[in-house]
């Protein structure tokens, strides 16, 4: 079921709700004041509605048009799983899969994507419900401060399908003939996502893995 | 043998880290009211601050306050060791990116869209942008600081050989992927509890109490993770969370400051680049005989940490070889750019560079191998003091070395390199070694400290809590891991909790690779104090002697005359409840035998040593410049590991990030004095690429630490890093192989594409030249 927009926690809208039950106790008084002083920004900013698939549950969303893919993910629907690194398509720790191929979420807008189908890190799997990929990082220790962790994960989902499709990389030696699932192709096709911990020695593995598992 | 420590356990939050359920600061759920703040940043390098006119930004939709310098009730303050380093500039401007004023505001946009409305005027004045031009002008953040031994003047003037060179390294950005941030949330009567992305919480509690005017206990600094630290996280952390206590505090209502990246870069210092010139004087053999060096450091604007990390490069720049007579002198250059800071290592990579230079200087002037010069130089038997006065214990040199050689197949990869290199005039290959020595201990005594809390419950579990900060390096799991070996329970028993200055106080910074060493002795003596306690106890209560009981695979046996009787540790931990003994205590841990006088600049600041070696191998182009790291082999010193899993992690982590300050990271300023790589699009840090393709990495075997450190473990950190200075040599070697070798290879770090083709095409033409 589609929940209405109204209903969907926003980290950083909740103050709207606030100003209009501005006697909860918690809420400071200056709050109140300078709430009814200022009208909420939303309000007067224009806004588009956006309809999208996210971890498999349909989402609506009424958003500044210029929101990105993951401010919306991150401040409009509390998936704060994928994360901001450079707020540039840079670093990758923003990665998501829409309609099963990577994107940097913080260089595409929320309101492009009417009816995509989208999965953030959350919806690959739980603690207790591992995706493959997210068991392989685990078994080879494929993180350290974790930061860029979930953007490479769905990176690495996605590098496999990749590959599985016959899409050649920098590295691919013969176009015509399908890439082959060598540490080259997988150290070029992730050299999008950085890891300042530096485990990308261990990433490989993981993702190797994962690879010689489906083959 | 154990199955808690001395084995690979995953890291504490693995499972939280590969579903996005680890909350780092900005994942936080926000309180209603929670406001954000946005920076107003000087663009200007240096000056007089003229006018800075907030009109306009106060009254922009959103906006809550605009806080300048005159809005800190307390000291406008925030320097770490130093004094009067301000928060917000409030007449001169010393650095493009410095802090001018606050914006907070009801939305992230609102605030940034007003700070941007901020007008600042600065009457510019000349900036001092490099070190050169700081030493010219004397232009220091402190006084020249020196370690001498013997007499290096008379020694060098008597020495057979002599040669004198220069080269420079660059800084380093230490770009943790989570940003700078910090959440200040006011509670009681005001106080002010803040979410910080620290490594040094206690910083964060004082210099938030500091420009509040407070004492202390109104201010708790708590932090669960951090996206990353490298150093970078503690005084650069400690002044984000004053800003948004100073903003909480001014507004009555929660405050998010967390930097865009750029914002991070421009504002926020890095490691220390610096600047050499060395003589050096040898016998044929290619033995050093006396050393005088000079080592300039770019503090940037101000002191921060720029004194320990001075006294780190000096105490450093031996590294793994005796000196007879020693001369390093320490120069702290004040320059007009961010003021720099810790960074992994700590000027230990800065020190350690000069004596690889020198060797690689040495064997080239005699014609030697550079392998065997750098061995014949080796901390041994009665050439065993370092210059400032410690001794070389429980030297690995030899080990790690002839393991490296081994390992990497020197010989015949050496003789493989040499015939590519005569059969291929483009592409060229080289290999570099490097031996590690470094000093395990903060160099400031009253540093090496550390408090822990541990609870247990009546249903046996336990919760941890220690002074440490976790930033990915594993340090939670292998405390965890010490406590899990005192009570014999499972490690999945123990439950560490976020660190918070109301929890354990008057902690010393995660840093200087002492985190595992320091809080897990300190846990080890809180869980150890209160197993004492259960024993003794139970000794009691069941009549038997102490010694009668033992705890096993989360058990406790009570041995009995004719019987054995088993509970489960839940169930003594609650009889011992109902007996009425205390089940909480704190642990506090001080490192033995350092002392350190900071004037004669001679001590033992460490306790120990740990060691390592390194061997790399390159391959340039060299139309281009372009370099790879084709293989890397390290075997690096851990003692007896606690968790080889993540010391092994460290290390790899470690090489790359070393790898990259020296190759590709290049901090470029203009010459305004503005830091133009503000960015992972200008700014390189190593990538998936640059990783050796070939990267064995093995931990020193059967080497249990002779200090009584934690269960006979190592500090992992910082070590590593290092070992990438094998790189750097394999560059120079490949360098070499362009010419005829007649001149030695001049290689300033980062060696990037056009440092290294410029060596490149020097090395063609002094081959030219020298031809007949």
């Amino acid at each position: 079921m589609a929940s209405p927009p109204q209903q969907e926690l926003r980290r950083r809208s909740m103050i709207a709700a606030a100003a209009t039950t501005a006697a909860i106790g918690t809420v400071p008084a200056a709050l109140a004041q300078s709430s009814a002083e200022t009208p909420p920004e939303a309000a007067k900013a224009t806004t588009l509605k956006v309809s999208f698939t996210v971890n498999g549950k349909p989402r609506d969303l009424e958003l500044d048009p210029r929101t990105t893919l993951l401010d919306a993910l991150r401040e409009g629907m509390n998936l704060t799983g994928t994360k901001k690194g450079c707020d540039h398509g840079q670093c990758g720790a923003c990665t998501v899969l829409l309609d099963g191929r990577r994107i940097n979420s913080c260089l595409t807008l929320a309101v492009m994507h009417p009816g995509a189908d989208i999965t953030t890190v959350e919806g690959l799997g739980t603690p207790d419900r591992l995706h493959p990929m997210q068991a392989a990082f685990v078994k080879h220790d494929g993180y350290q401060c974790g930061y860029c962790t979930p953007g490479q994960i769905c990176s690495a989902v996605a590098v496999l399908a990749e590959i599985e499709a016959g899409i050649p990389s920098h590295v691919t030696t013969d176009l015509n003939a399908k890439p082959q699932l060598t540490g080259a192709e997988l150290r070029e096709r992730m050299s999008g996502n950085i890891c300042r911990c530096g485990a990308y020695s261990n990433i490989v593995d993981a993702i190797t893995e994962v690879a010689g598992s489906k083959a | 043998m154990s199955d808690k420590i001395h084995v690979a356990r995953r890291h504490d939050s693995a499972l939280k880290h590969v579903t996005g359920q680890a909350l780092y600061i900005d994942d936080m759920p926000e309180p209603p009211g929670t406001l954000h703040a946005a920076l107003v940043l000087s663009k200007v390098a240096c000056g007089r601050l003229m006018r800075l006119d907030a009109d306009a930004a106060k009254t922009m939709p959103g906006v809550v306050a605009v806080l300048g310098p005159h809005d800190i009730p307390g000291r406008n303050d925030i320097a770490a060791i130093g004094k009067n380093e301000p928060l917000f500039a409030l007449d001169r401007v010393e650095f493009a990116g410095q802090t001018l004023a606050m914006v907070v505001a009801e939305t992230l946009d609102a605030a940034r869209a007003a700070a941007a409305k901020v007008v600042v005027e600065i009457e510019a004045g000349e900036p001092i942008l490099d070190i050169a031009t700081a030493l010219a002008r004397e232009s220091y953040v402190q006084a020249p600081a020196t370690i001498l031994r013997g007499d290096p003047d008379a020694a060098l003037a008597a020495a057979p050989h002599r040669l004198t060179a220069e080269f420079s390294v660059g800084g380093q950005e230490h770009f943790y992927l989570e940003s700078q941030i910090a959440f200040a949330l006011p509670g009681e009567d005001g106080d002010i509890t803040v979410h910080s992305s620290t490594q040094h919480p206690t910083e964060v509690q004082h210099v938030c109490a500091r420009v509040l005017g407070w004492d202390f206990n109104r201010v708790t600094a708590v932090v669960r993770r951090l996206g990353g630290g490298f150093g970078g996280k503690e005084s650069n952390a400690t002044w984000v969370a004053a800003a948004a206590a100073i903003a909480a505090n001014h507004t009555g209502r929660p405050v998010k400051l967390r930097l865009p990246r750029e914002v991070d870069m421009v504002t926020t210092g890095k490691r220390h680049g610096f600047d050499y010139r060395y003589t050096v004087g040898f016998d044929s053999e290619g033995r050093v005989l006396a050393l005088d060096a000079v080592l300039a450091a770019d503090a940037g604007w101000s002191l921060d940490m720029t004194p320990g990390v001075v006294t780190r490069a000096l105490t450093h720049t031996d590294n793994a070889y005796w000196i007879p007579h020693f001369r390093a002198v320490g120069y702290a250059c004040r320059t007009h750019k961010q003021s720099n800071t810790a960074f992994r290592g700590f000027g230990g990579p800065q020190g350690v560079v000069v004596m690889e230079d020198a060797l690689d200087r040495i064997a080239h002037h005699l014609g030697r191998d550079p392998v065997e010069v750098r061995a014949l130089n080796f901390y041994a038997e009665g050439r065993d003091e370092t210059p400032y006065g410690q001794t070389v214990d429980e030297n690995h040199l030899e080990r790690c070395w002839a393991e490296v050689k081994a390992g990497g197949e020197l010989e015949r990869r050496r003789a493989e390199i040499d015939a590519f290199n005569a059969a291929n005039p483009v592409l060229k290959r080289g290999l570099g070694l490097f031996p590690l020595k470094f000093g395990i201990s903060f160099n400031l005594p009253h540093m090496n400290q550390a408090g822990a809390l541990v609870h247990v419950y009546t249903d046996g579990s336990i919760r941890l809590n220690h002074g440490g900060t976790e930033m990915g390096q594993g340090l939670f799991i292998k405390v965890a891991q010490v406590v899990a070996e005192v009570f014999q329970v499972d490690v999945d028993r123990i439950r560490p909790s976020a660190t918070s200055t109301a929890e354990v106080p008057n902690t010393s910074p995660t840093a200087a690779s002492t985190g595992s060493d320091l809080n897990g002795w300190a846990a080890w003596d809180a869980a150890n104090t209160i197993r004492s306690r259960m024993v003794a106890y139970a000794a009691e209560h069941f009549g038997v002697a102490e010694t009668d009981i033992e705890f096993a695979d989360g058990t406790v046996r009570i041995a009995r005359p004719g019987s054995n009787q088993v509970l489960t540790f839940g169930e003594l931990a609650k009889l011992c409840w109902l007996g009425r003994v205390s089940l909480s205590a704190t642990g506090y841990y001080k490192t033995p035998k350092i002392h350190w006088d900071p004037v004669s600049m001679r001590g033992r600041p460490f306790f120990y040593f740990s060691f390592g070696a390194a061997m790399a191998e390159v391959a340039i182009d060299t139309l281009t410049g372009e370099s790879r790291v084709l293989r890397a082999d390290l075997v690096q010193d851990c003692g007896r590991s606690l968790n080889p899993a993540i010391d092994l992690g460290q290390i790899e982590g470690a090489f790359v990030q070393g790898q990259g300050w020296l190759t590709c990271e290049e901090l470029w300023w203009d010459a305004s004095g503005r830091l133009r790589t503000a960015g992972p699009s200008t700014y390189k840090i190593p990538g998936s690429r640059d990783v050796p393709p070939v990267f064995n990495v093995t931990l020193l075997d059967n080497a249990p630490s002779r200090e009584a450190t934690i269960f006979r473990s190592k500090a992992v950190g910082e070590p590593p890093l290092m070992l990438a200075t094998a790189v750097w040599t394999a560059l120079k070697d490949a360098i070499g192989a362009v010419g005829s070798r007649r001149t030695p290879v001049r290689l300033d770090a980062p060696a990037t594409p056009e440092r290294v083709l410029a060596a490149v095409e020097r090395a063609r033409r002094e081959s030219r030249t020298a031809a007949p």
